[in-house]
């Protein structure tokens, strides 16, 4: 928790530095302030006192308070910008932080945890600071300070004083001990319940298609049955906190008044007075000490979140990046090839090699297509060209250099990549398809146009109110599935790559475009070396190279027709598609 | 209808309803407001009794002290205190365990009510917002329950109490007392109510923020393969920026409302002090009454900045009742208990007898269509993306209700049964493969009960998934979660299983193999046609491939059934189909 206060800028801590201060001020005031009853007092009892007096007392009385507001706003407002700050600065680290991870990280955390760490965990540190810097610096100046201001005066009022902050630390305690991990418990319950419901609305017509209403009803219940329980647990107890503080407080109260009536009956004639005087102040520093105590308790309250908030920040802040920039020192041969040596790869923490020894080569211009079953690997090959991951074994070359040689930017900029879920992002068509950085300058109207014919988008973005300036939503959910898959292969296209990849790019493509698009890429984009992964063989049958992957290995190489007549599984793949006719006619 | 609806809601007071829905815990409630008064008024006795002490002190100052009755006043104070204590706490005690049996049986309600709602209902909602209903709402209900309510009326109780008692104690000061504290507090509100803008602000601002992030992490792959990083890293550092501003500011006025509450406490004690002190020495009241009003003025500040915040949080969970009461009143499916139509044996005659139906009632998408189809016929529903396939799984399995005409099962209308017997008949595999927390074997079973490990070996041998439940770490009891290491295709195929295992009379196969490889789809195609085998089937696919062999086509084209028939008559007609299959063959 303390580590997070690490991202504090040097300017920052000059705030939190100036908090402390105008508390120290404030604490000052406020214990001021009873001194001048004290006056008061005696000038009540004495006789004869001057009533100009009285009203010289009331009105540094009024100072106090109208000086320990504005203390307390001077505070808040630098607790304010501190508490900003530090959220600001959190919230950039971590965005930043996600952005370098090579997508093994990202993996490891799962993108919808890096959101919540980006979002939430750092609002939760942002409301601790700012409530922090103001109750938990204070109450323990203010407690420290009443008692030694009561210190000199009586042992009695001291020990009545500090046994009720000893009550009221004991009570602090059972709070910590016996509620704070019922609600920690209850926050990850809280996620567990969110699981249950979005299952169940989630899958609402497979759960009606199978009656399984009442087996999500019981799953339900039994999470909500637990989350009931816990709470009800760490609420009683907390309910124990306010009558605890109100008995402290009157108790407290009494207390004083109790040992100052003896205090009095016992001190000599002419000391009477000052003990009355100090009694009524007394009852006063307590009441504070105890209303410090009860925003301290506000803070245990949110301690825990944000306790656990600050560690997934730092455990984010702390994951070094594992892939490493190249210095860009390959030699480069030829332009647009690729060419996996040995290749294998393992996924953190998997017990397989996800490949085993993939070894290929692709020249320029040329077509390669990788089939195979679900999960053989595939997806896993055309991903360690951009670099996504890095191999486990063996090496990938690109224009002849190996890919950790290359800038990864210097990379990326000579492939096109179309991944298997298309993703659009919020802006126009235009921005969708001019989008990122290739070291060349954006594509200008006729590359976009082109970009569009070339993935049959031309059409229906034309239809759209504005054309290529249309407004994409975020997600893209302003356009259909099909739509959103052919601007993704407008995207990679209008980049001008030296390698095109297309991760089943198609499949989400009706036969007739799929064709077309395929027609269009081979006249216009000639000269770009293009991997595509495929599970329909009327996508891949024309390509110079078709890959067949089981289980990670290389089982068959060669083209269509090669393969037809050697390799099993890709003859009981194409059967699968195409009837005897078909393939003989073909 | 939708102006009944809106009627139906426009009556209601969030907070009524509110108020009925806890109608049975109202004796707790009440007992905890009887205990909330009791609680008042000790805590009002304790200054009128501090007040004597005091007095009896004075008189000690200059003559002869009464200790007597001090240490007999300072006991019955202890043990009033005492009192006060474990009324106190009793209160809260039984306002904590209400709040929670209250919060329970909402997610309770809003769980079942999830049951009971027509899936037009989830098609037009986001699945956020009912997710954010049992999380969120549910929960600001049950704090709000637990502070707000018996606050509200123990700090109403103190408010009143102390003023009247102050009132009954010295009108003078009383006045002047309230007086300051009013108008401290009317100040502060203004200056809250003023800055209500940030906080809007820095709530829109937030929200464009984190709407950025979650779109770049979610495109993470995308942006880094088109080195887009230092353009949203400049559009994130933009949106942090313009945040910081409005944040800050909202943090502050936040952050000053507990000084400000401070600093009305503080008034109303100097004027108090102040007042007392001047009326003291002329004699008109005795010390005791200044230390009485010390404690009586705290008596009333406190309560009035208790119930400001109490009735902020009020509003928040007016609120999120108002979401959940609107929820809880959305229409629900017709209540089918009086129907008893069951049919012992399915034989699996399905007939479409002039069925019309459209999503919303001005756009009709399906005409007046009508098809006999016979015990174990396969009938293949095919089209582009977006033709509306689904719309006839919607309307076999009662998901939507159609229009006009009825579908029938061996001659009886599915109207005439539950839409439990209904959904019994039609075994079922989506296009989304929808798998929930749990083991495999509970995927698998799901709801059907004594399926035994011999029968789940089978089914998963017919469908190719026994390779991959031997290598998971156990078996059929490997828990499935969000990041098991599952590919899209072996979901599909778990789905399937589960449809084998629930082996019902008809089957219905949305997309069902489409997101599986071919290899795969071989496998899980000999496990169908053994499904299928004798039951009348109902594909939905976008491989032509897989449907050639059915008995009836129907192609689907922007919502409408364009033609129909068996691949040869539709490939004779020359139409739509004819031209979407030949385009498959065709060299790129």
């Amino acid at each position: 928790m303390l580590k997070i206060f690490r991202y504090l800028k040097k300017k920052e801590w000059g705030y939190a530095a100036i908090c402390v201060i105008f508390i120290v001020f404030q604490v000052w005031l406020d214990l001021k302030l009873p001194d001048y009853m004290s006056e008061i007092t005696t000038l009540v009892e004495t006789e004869g006192s001057a009533m100009s007096d009285i009203l010289h007392a009331g009105a540094c009385m009024l100072l106090c308070a109208v000086g320990s507001m504005a203390a307390s706003i001077v505070t808040g407002y630098f607790a304010a910008k501190t508490a900003a700050g530090l959220s600001y600065t959190l919230r950039e680290l971590v965005y930043n932080k996600t952005l370098d991870f090579s997508m093994k990280e990202v993996r490891q955390f799962s993108a919808d945890s890096l959101l919540n760490r980006t979002t939430n965990d750092v609002t939760q540190i942002q409301t601790l600071v700012a409530m922090g810097l103001q109750a938990i610096i204070k109450a323990p100046i203010l407690a420290v300070w009443a008692i030694v201001k009561i210190w000199g005066k009586s042992w009695q009022w001291t020990l009545a004083t500090a046994l009720a902050v000893i009550i009221l630390i004991i009570a602090l305690g059972i709070t910590l001990i016996f509620a704070v991990p019922r609600f920690r418990k209850i926050q990850s319950l809280n996620d567990r319940l969110n699981t249950v419901t979005r299952e169940q609305v989630g899958g609402i017509r497979v759960v009606r298609a199978y009656n399984a209403e009442e087996y999500h009803g019981k799953k339900f219940e039994a999470q909500n049955d637990e989350i009931t329980e816990n709470n009800t647990v760490a609420n009683r107890v907390m309910a124990l906190m306010s009558p605890t503080m109100s008995f402290l407080n009157s108790g407290l109260t009494l207390a004083v008044y109790w040992i100052g009536a003896f205090l009095i009956l016992h001190a000599s004639a002419d000391a009477k007075l000052g003990i009355f005087s100090d009694m009524v102040v007394f009852s006063n520093y307590a009441m504070q000490i105890i209303m410090a105590f009860i925003m301290l308790n506000m803070i245990f309250v949110l301690l825990p979140r944000a306790q656990v908030s600050a560690n997934r920040i730092m455990e984010v802040l702390n994951t070094p990046v594992s892939l490493k920039d190249g210095d860009g020192s390959g030699e480069e041969s030829g332009q647009g090839t690729v060419e996996f040596r040995g290749v294998s790869f393992r996924y953190p923490g998997a017990g397989e090699d996800a490949l085993k020894d993939i070894s290929f080569t692709v020249g320029k211009g040329e077509t390669c297509a990788l089939i195979g079953a679900t999960g053989s690997g595939k997806t896993t090959a055309i991903n360690l060209i951009p670099r996504f991951y890095d191999v486990t074994q063996g090496e990938i070359l690109v224009d002849g250099v190996d890919v950790r040689k290359y800038r990864q930017d210097d990379l990326r900029s000579r492939i096109g990549y179309c991944p298997q879920k298309a993703k659009l992002f919020s802006g126009t068509v235009r921005s969708n398809i001019a989008f990122g950085d290739s070291g060349k300058p954006a594509p200008d109207d006729k590359e976009v146009q082109t970009a569009l014919e070339i993935s049959q988008s031309a059409e229906f973005v034309s239809k759209m109110k504005g054309g290529a300036d249309a407004p994409i939503a975020q997600n893209g959910t302003n356009v259909s599935g099909g739509q959103k898959q052919r601007l993704s292969i407008a995207r990679a296209v209008a980049r001008k790559p030296e390698i095109l990849i297309f991760d089943d790019s198609f499949s989400a493509l009706d036969y007739r475009t799929d064709r077309e698009v395929r027609r269009q890429l081979g006249e216009k984009t000639k000269d770009a070396a293009k991997i595509i992964v495929a599970q329909r063989i009327s996508t891949i049958r024309d390509a110079d190279q078709i890959l067949v992957l089981d289980h990670g290995r290389i089982v068959g190489k060669g083209t269509h027709d090669e393969l037809m007549a050697s390799c099993t599984q890709y003859q009981e793949i194409a059967a699968s598609q195409l009837t005897k006719e078909e393939l003989a006619n073909a | 209808m939708p102006d009944r609806k809106q009627k139906k809601q426009g009556d209601k007071n969030p907070l009524k309803q509110f108020m009925q829905y806890i109608g049975r815990f109202q004796a707790w409630i009440n007992l905890s407001i009887i205990l909330s008064l009791v609680a008042a008024i000790l805590n009002l006795i304790g200054p009128n009794a501090l007040s004597k002490v005091t007095d009896l002190i004075t008189e000690g100052l200059t003559g002869e002290m009464n200790t007597f009755w001090i240490v007999r006043i300072c006991i019955l104070l202890v043990l009033l205190y005492s009192l006060g204590w474990a009324v106190n706490y009793a209160e809260g005690f039984i306002m904590a365990t209400v709040a929670q049996r209250i919060t329970k049986s909402m997610r309770s309600d809003i769980s079942k009510k999830i049951n009971r709602l027509p899936l037009r209902y989830f098609d037009s909602h986001n699945t956020g917002d009912t997710l954010s209903l049992v999380t969120n709402d549910v929960d600001t209900v049950g704090q709000m329950l637990n502070q707000s309510l018996s606050t509200i009326v123990l700090n109403i109780s103190l408010l009143i109490g102390a003023a009247i008692m102050m009132f009954w104690t010295n009108w003078k000061m009383a006045f002047l007392g309230i007086l300051a504290a009013l108008l401290g507090f009317g100040i502060s509100l203004l200056i809250i109510s003023r800055s209500q803008k940030y906080f809007s602000q820095q709530q829109a601002e937030l929200g464009a923020l984190n709407g950025h992030i979650e779109e770049t992490y979610s495109g993470l792959l995308v942006i880094k393969a088109y080195n887009d990083q230092r353009h949203v890293r400049s559009e994130f550092k933009k949106k942090n920026d313009i945040l910081y501003k409005s944040n800050w500011k909202s943090q502050f006025f936040s952050g000053i409302m507990q000084p400000l509450m401070m600093f009305i406490g503080n008034l109303a004690y100097v004027v108090v002090c102040v007042t007392g002190a001047v009326l003291a020495i002329r004699g008109e009241i005795t010390f005791g009454v200044i230390v009485a009003f010390m404690l009586y003025i705290r008596n009333f500040t406190n309560p009035l900045q208790n119930l400001a915040q109490a009735f902020s949080s009020l509003q928040s969970m007016t609120a999120a009742c108002e979401r959940i009461f609107t929820f809880l009143d959305e229409e629900e499916m017709e209540d089918e208990s009086a129907k008893t139509t069951v049919i012992k044996h399915v034989k699996g005659d399905v007939q479409f007898e002039h069925v019309s139906f459209g999503y919303n009632e001005n756009r009709e998408i399906i005409h007046d269509f009508s098809a006999d189809i016979k015990v174990g016929q396969k009938i293949a529903i095919v089209g582009p993306t977006g033709a509306g396939k689904t719309t006839m799984v919607n309307l076999l399995m009662r998901f939507y209700e159609v229009n006009k005409g009825k579908i029938t099962i061996d001659g009886i209308s599915t109207k005439d049964m539950k839409r439990e017997t209904v959904h019994d008949i039609f075994g079922m595999v989506l296009q989304d493969t929808w798998l929930f927390e749990g083991t495999v074997r509970e995927n698998l079973v799901y709801n059907r009960k004594n399926v035994t490990d011999a029968e789940l070996d089978q089914v998963c041998n017919a469908v190719g998934l026994s390779d991959l439940i031997h290598q998971l770490p156990d078996g059929y009891d490997t828990v499935l979660t969000d990041d098991a290491a599952i590919s899209a295709g072996q979901k599909q195929l778990f789905t399937i299983a589960r449809a084998m295992i629930a082996d019902s009379p008809l089957m219905i196969l949305d997309e069902a193999t489409s997101s599986v490889d071919t290899r795969t789809e071989l496998q899980v195609q000999k496990a169908m046609d053994m499904l299928t085998e004798g039951r009348t089937s109902f594909v939905i696919a976008h491989r032509l491939s897989t449907i050639r062999n059915a008995d009836c086509i129907l192609v689907m084209k922007d919502g409408d059934i364009i033609e129909s028939g068996t691949h040869d008559e539709l490939m004779k007609k020359g139409g739509f189909y004819a031209d979407l299959y030949n385009s498959q063959f065709d060299a790129a």
